[in-house]
């Protein structure tokens, strides 16, 4: 029988350590460019549009994650679109961080008061460029800690795609386990490298939130 | 023909008629104050002028172009009125100076060296020229209000719609607005001021409007309309306020 050394075991978990990443970042990326699409589109004049937008919010907010993986990668297969797994797992994971992200950053939008928008339509300027120059600035700072903490939620999030075959950290693991049986060992460490990942951000979260409510501005 | 024209305008929030048929015509160069209790409409009125709250009926023109909808339509239109509203409301990640440039640039595209002298100059009007450089929060309540008011002339209006300007200020940080309003109406700027300083108004305005219940009560120049209401409502409203 052969042996597996911790450094074996590890070494291959760090090797999968890197869809984890590539996969988080991905779906942080295209979500937000998303995110911040579907906040334009909210805004928008047309009720129908701000409807659909609403639907798609809580649709993805309010079915499990898994559930929409599924749906991706066997919902598609149905249409005899064959899809691999690293596509279905971005998809999935873009399309749930957006609702997310939109919703996040339209709370960040309202809470800026109704006179900065007020004093900028005054100036004639349009809706965009109130967007983009007056009230987008000021919700960014405000917007800052609550988006990086979602950026943990992605990564954790990442782990479901495990289940459709995409070989990240969790997937990594199970595989691992089951050439040395040593899932103790092997889970402690995936959940070990989840946290080195996650707490930094998470504590880089706080001091965004506490170093953006002392500075006002700027 | 008057600069501003406000025909027949009617006005709702549910069941509660705020304007009530609303005729008002101002030519440029005029100063205007609207007096009246809260409630009168006075407000609504002014913010139906540049079209931030929307009319049910009626007509209102400022200069050539008339109130529409549309964004294209209500650009159009503010490009003409500015306005200054009771808490500043200053663009607080911006400084002093680009809070008056932003509009001219991004608006109008004017380029930024001539803006740039153009807030300079308008800042030393409003009596703050050295405070370019500094941020909204490091003034004071009457400094940040001289600066909406240069940055409402940056954008170089036909009319200034000044919303109780004064009103959240502490009283002695009030004259020093109310000198840079006085002397804007003396360069023949056309004004049209929602107000409680009935001093000023006295002092200052060509015509006061005294709006009750969604009307326009009483209309007339200062003298007459301060020391011989006609009705009782401006009557009983001059009394409360102590003139």
């Amino acid at each position: 029988m052969i042996g597996f050394s911790l450094w074996d075991i590890l070494r291959n978990l760090l090797l999968a350590l890197r869809w984890t990443v590539a996969l988080s970042l991905l779906s942080f990326l295209l979500g937000g460019t998303l995110g911040m699409a579907l906040l334009f589109m909210g805004n928008a004049r047309s009720r129908l549009l701000r409807k659909l937008i609403r639907v798609y919010i809580e649709v993805f907010q309010g079915t499990p994650l898994l559930m929409q993986l599924f749906l991706v990668f066997f919902g598609l297969a149905l249409f005899g679109m064959e899809v691999p797994a690293w596509l279905a797992a971005s998809l999935a994971l873009t399309f749930w961080s957006a609702s997310f992200l939109a919703e996040i950053w339209r709370g960040c939008v309202a809470s800026i008061v109704s006179g900065q928008w007020e004093a900028s339509a005054c100036l004639a300027m349009s809706h965009f460029q109130q967007m983009r120059y007056i009230i987008l600035p000021q919700a960014l700072r405000i917007a800052i800690a609550p988006t990086v903490g979602f950026g943990v939620q992605i990564i954790k999030a990442t782990a479901v795609t495990s289940i459709i075959g995409f070989i990240e950290l969790s997937k990594a693991g199970t595989i691992i386990t089951n050439a040395t049986f040593e899932p103790f060992t092997v889970f402690g460490l995936v959940g070990l490298i989840y946290f080195l990942l996650c707490w930094p951000l998470s504590k880089y979260s706080q001091f965004l939130e506490r170093k953006c409510n002392v500075a006002h501005r700027h | 023909m008057s600069l501003i024209a406000i025909e027949n305008v009617k006005k709702s929030y549910g069941s509660n008629l705020v304007l009530n048929g609303i005729n008002l015509e101002i030519d440029a160069g005029e100063v205007i104050a609207i007096i009246g209790k809260s409630g009168s409409g006075k407000s609504t009125l002014l913010r139906c002028i540049n079209g931030l709250e929307t009319i049910d009926e009626g007509i209102i023109s400022v200069g050539d172009v008339l109130l529409g909808r549309s964004e294209r339509e209500l650009r159009a239109l503010r490009l003409r009125v500015g306005m200054i509203f009771q808490q500043f409301n200053l663009f607080s990640h911006l400084s002093v100076g680009q809070n008056v440039m932003i509009a001219p640039v991004i608006v109008k595209g004017v380029k930024q060296q001539t803006v740039r002298e153009l807030a300079q100059q308008n800042l030393a009007r409003v009596g703050l020229a050295e405070k370019f450089d500094s941020y909204p929060d490091q003034l004071s309540g009457g400094q940040q209000q001289r600066v909406a008011i240069a940055r409402a002339l940056s954008m170089q209006p036909q009319a200034l719609l000044c919303d109780e300007i004064t009103s959240a200020l502490d009283p002695e940080l009030v004259n020093e607005v109310l000198s840079v309003v006085r002397k804007l109406a003396t360069e023949g700027m056309t004004l049209v001021m929602v107000t409680h300083e009935m001093r000023f108004a006295r002092e200052v305005c060509d015509r006061v409007v005294f709006m009750h219940q969604g009307k326009v009560h009483e209309i007339g120049a200062p003298e007459e309309f301060f020391t011989n209401p006609k009705s009782p409502e401006l009557q009983q409203f001059l009394g409360m306020a102590c003139v």
